[in-house]
């Protein structure tokens, strides 16, 4: 019946957390079995049990188990679960945290937010009814969700005299669809929630039946563990230097999400390529660490500085590399009340990282419940489909058999999350050349003993290429030139650098008449700013209509974070996602000033003190 | 890895993405265990520092001992402390205590509306000045776009719906029947204008992790929560007259550990001496919903 090992899997010493899930179609009983599971585990509040058998009684309505769960009032008006609640209880080897998720189609976002956070499910199923359309999307969504022990609790079976052939014909059904989404067939148990059999110990009613009961199975369950063995990634969060009392430590912040870091070990940060060396691990009322492994919440130093940001996964050298690309092929479930498509601009979240995306392709999409295929180039609410995602900068991440939390995302449409979904694989992107130039000049760059810092503390101003762009009959080079003046008048190292500066002498070698070379002459005016930049410039740089798939270039050499884009006059549409827009209507001083203004209000330029 | 430091470290990664994303960004301090426990757990997550400032409601009818020990750590953990008031409706005795209302009205006033009034900056808020040890009018009035709470899902039965970031709308008010996905630590950290999102980064934790944390960590808190010698303590701390302490012999963290562990209170809900509680029918939706912690 179950290969689940009930017996040597006792814990010693500790309290060990379980989240479990709870899922199935509306009305099959998720509630009562966990009512009966926290009645008959003695885990209810005094007068709790009371307090709601007062408002069945009010209400003439007959008691329920599931009514203790469902706390709000307007829930139990309604008759169904709406959200995901927890409630707690214990047994002598754990304690656990039971997620009730909803059955009812409409609220499948909140079955996804419950179930992801379990590290196990009970599927529920109601023999009378036998397998329905959320039994069979809810087995799907736990396997789209990464959740691999999963127990089927086939439910009422008071109703139906407790027949084990009605049981058997339910599990069977139950079982050939999980074969198919390749689920491994796990437990099935018959039980009521109801009359209480099977759940906290095996029922006289059901002699046929000598598997676990459920709190049987709950205790067999193994916690998550940690990826240890896999290679080290740990998605920065934040860069903190919090100099206050005189601290100087520059903490590199974020989660080890698998393997472990030592110090002095060389870390490379991606996308960016950039390299250096753990100087120390640092933690607060904590004895001192030499080394950080999957879990922790944690920071480290570096022992040569080098610019990284929130949104970069650090590595370790000499360990299998994530792959960096900038466009996916991924599995995608949409919860958005708006479809997903073409055209439009989303935002997609994996790790700390956050970069606007846009769907270029619908592969194909696969009913969570018939599992049949269909073709649409859009997808609708609690649609599944494997999509090709264009983004608009590079990602690192991993595919889901090296390490899932890296592979996992989100989809933002108009401030909600959407969507979610799996990388399955890096696609071929334009800009694979030059990325690999730029990652094998970070690792061989070379620095001096002066930090970005300390030029930074010297010349009051963060390192930033300017660009100021708009339409062809605007005069943009005047205005770059009035700008670089002012700035230098006020005492900044500041370089204005105008594109054609390029053809002639850098770009000598190429013809910019040859419209590839587009690319070639990006990357190169890249690599200029990239040197300048480093210098402890703010480069000011003109050009005409800048386009996103020219910011996307040069945000190839130059970290995104240090490039301000500024329009001027008439906007025209080039889809690019400008920081300042200045109006035809400011004269020359005012529009200098307004961009000065906003370099300091952006902490560019510092304020003198 | 064990549970305390497992939970320690989902707390400090949503501490850490919330700084990380919200521009404006508070914290909620009661003074109470559960905030003081994520105080401690914000000083861990930025190595010592607290870059957040802390906001306090002050009812005027806290415990005193609760005041006194708030200043006392905001100026040795040199905090950003911040506190705003329903000044109108104390100087008019819209009270309970006053006998002019009702606990839950009273609550509304004191709590909520001064809450919401503070965070929005529509109402003056207050920032202790470090060098002087006394609070001054803030001339900051910008609203917080994320503020953080220590709310835990086991005590009580709304804020076991809750998400780790959870919008609210433009009147602070909490649609819990429509409420956003979250999942893979994924978090809402988008909102539109004129909206904010509670973060609640303690939501996974009972009461006894609380205490049994305070004790692994050796967090300074109020002595309230500890048996004088009259065999009582206080369990949860909120406003005097409507805060009753629970019969226990418990003199310090350890025996409290003990006395949570034997089960004494396993049947009794930690919120039972709050008596505002009981006139919402037993729960706190009424006073959540409305922008309530």
């Amino acid at each position: 019946m179950t290969a689940v090992n009930l017996e040597g899997n006792r814990l010693a010493e500790g309290r060990e957390n379980m989240h479990i899930a709870i899922v199935g179609h509306v009305d099959h009983g998720k509630s009562t079995v966990i009512g009966r599971l926290l009645a008959d585990t003695g885990s209810l509040p005094e007068g709790k049990l009371e307090l709601v058998r007062e408002f069945c009684r009010r209400n003439a309505r007959p008691f329920e188990y599931a009514f203790l769960l469902d706390a709000l009032k307007d829930e139990q008006s309604q008759g169904i679960t709406i959200d995901s609640a927890r409630c707690f209880f214990k047994t002598e080897q754990r304690n656990y945290i039971i997620i009730d998720a909803p059955g009812h189609i409409e609220f499948l976002k909140n079955m996804v937010t419950g179930a992801s956070r379990a590290e196990a499910a009970l599927l529920v199923i109601d023999a009378t009814e036998g397998v329905q359309e959320n039994s069979r999307r809810h087995g799907y969504m736990l396997s789209l969700l990464g959740i691999k022990q999963v127990a089927v609790l086939i439910n009422k079976l008071d109703l139906v005299d407790y027949s084990r052939a009605v049981f058997e014909t339910v599990m069977e059904e139950y079982r050939v669809f999980l074969e198919k989404i390749g689920i491994e067939p796990p437990c099935f148990i018959p039980v009521s929630g109801m009359q209480g059999d099977n759940i906290a110990a095996l029922s006289e009613k059901m002699p046929w039946y000598r598997g676990p009961s459920v709190l049987e199975i709950l205790d067999a369950f193994e916690g998550e563990k940690p990826d240890q063995d896999k290679p080290f990634r740990m998605p920065v969060q934040g860069v903190y230097k919090f100099t206050r009392d005189g601290d100087n430590r520059r903490i590199i912040a974020g989660t080890v999400e698998a393997g472990t870091l030592t110090v002095g070990d060389r870390v490379i940060f991606y996308p960016s390529g950039k390299m250096s060396r753990v100087k120390s691990i640092e933690a607060f009322n904590e004895s001192k660490k030499d080394s950080l492994s999957t879990g922790y919440a944690a920071g480290f130093t570096l022992a040569e500085q080098v610019f990284v940001s929130r949104g970069e996964i650090a590595t370790l050298a000499g360990q299998l590399k994530p792959g960096v690309t900038s466009r996916i092929r991924a599995n995608i479930f949409w919860l958005g009340r708006e479809p997903f498509r073409k055209q439009k601009q989303y935002l997609f979240k994996l790790g700390t990282a956050r970069i606007g995306a846009t769907l270029e392709e619908v592969v194909k999409i696969i009913d969570a419940s018939s599992l049949a295929v269909t073709r649409k180039d859009y997808l609708d609410k609690h649609d599944v489909a494997e999509c090709i995602l264009k983004l608009d900068r590079d990602i690192a991440f991993d595919p889901p058999d090296v390490l899932v939390q890296t592979s996992r995302f989100v989809i933002v449409d108009n401030y909600e999350i959407a969507g979610g979904g799996i990388v399955e694989e890096a696609l071929a992107d334009i800009h694979q050349a030059t990325r690999e130039k730029v990652h094998l000049r970070n690792i061989k760059w070379e620095k001096g003993c002066v930090e970005e810092e300390e030029r930074a503390e010297r010349y009051n101003q963060k390192p930033t290429l300017v660009l100021v762009t708009g339409k062809k009959e605007i005069n943009r080079k005047q205005v770059a030139k009035a700008l670089e003046k002012k700035l230098f008048e006020e005492g900044k190292p500041v370089y204005f650098f105008s594109m054609g500066n390029l053809l002639y002498g850098i770009d000598a070698d190429i013809k910019a008449s040859v419209k590839n070379d587009k690319k070639e002459h990006f990357r190169r005016l890249a690599e200029v700013a990239n040197i300048m930049l480093d210098a402890g410039l703010i480069l000011i740089v003109s050009v005409i209509e800048l386009t996103r798939e020219d910011v996307r270039q040069l945000g190839l050499g130059v970290n995104h974070e240090k490039i301000a884009t500024v329009w001027l006059g008439e906007e025209v549409n080039t889809a690019v996602d400008i920081d300042l827009h200045i109006p035809e209507t400011f004269s020359q001083d005012k529009t200098v000033a307004t961009i000065k203004e906003y370099l300091q209000k952006k902490g560019i330029i510092f304020k003198p003190w | 890895m064990d549970h305390l430091t497992r939970l320690e470290n989902k707390s400090i990664h949503i501490l850490r993405e919330a700084y990380s994303e919200f521009k404006s960004l508070c914290m909620l301090w009661s003074v109470g265990k559960d905030s003081t426990v994520m105080l401690w757990l914000a000083r861990k997550s930025f190595f010592g520092h607290v870059p957040i400032p802390l906001v306090h409601i002050d009812t005027s009818f806290k415990i005193a001992e609760m005041i006194a020990y708030r200043d006392r750590l905001a100026l040795k953990w040199r905090l950003d402390m911040i506190y705003g008031q329903n000044f109108k409706a104390l100087q008019e005795k819209q009270t309970f205590p006053d006998g002019n209302c009702t606990r839950l009205q009273c609550c509304k006033l004191l709590k909520t509306e001064a809450l919401i009034n503070t965070l929005s900056g529509n109402w003056p808020r207050y920032r202790l000045n470090h060098d002087t040890g006394k609070y001054e009018l803030d001339h900051n009035r910008e609203p917080y776009s994320g503020v953080i709470v220590g709310v835990r899902s086991d005590e009580e039965g709304t804020r076991s719906k809750e998400r780790y970031f959870s919008p609210r709308g433009k009147k602070s008010n909490w649609d819990l029947a429509d409420q956003p996905p979250e999942f893979w630590n994924q978090y809402k950290t988008d909102f539109s204008p004129g909206t904010h999102v509670r973060i609640h980064p303690l939501l996974d934790w009972t009461e006894l992790d609380i205490w049994e944390y305070i004790s692994r960590e050796k967090i300074p808190t109020v002595s309230l929560y500890y048996n004088q010698g009259e065999g009582t303590r206080y369990r949860s701390l909120g406003c005097a007259p409507c805060t009753r302490p629970v019969e226990s012999t418990a003199k310090n963290v350890a025996e409290i550990v003990e006395e949570l562990k034997t089960g004494q209170f396993s049947k009794i809900a930690e919120r039972s001496g709050r008596e505002q509680d009981k006139e919402d029918g037993g729960g706190l939706e009424t006073l959540r919903v409305d922008g309530y912690m």
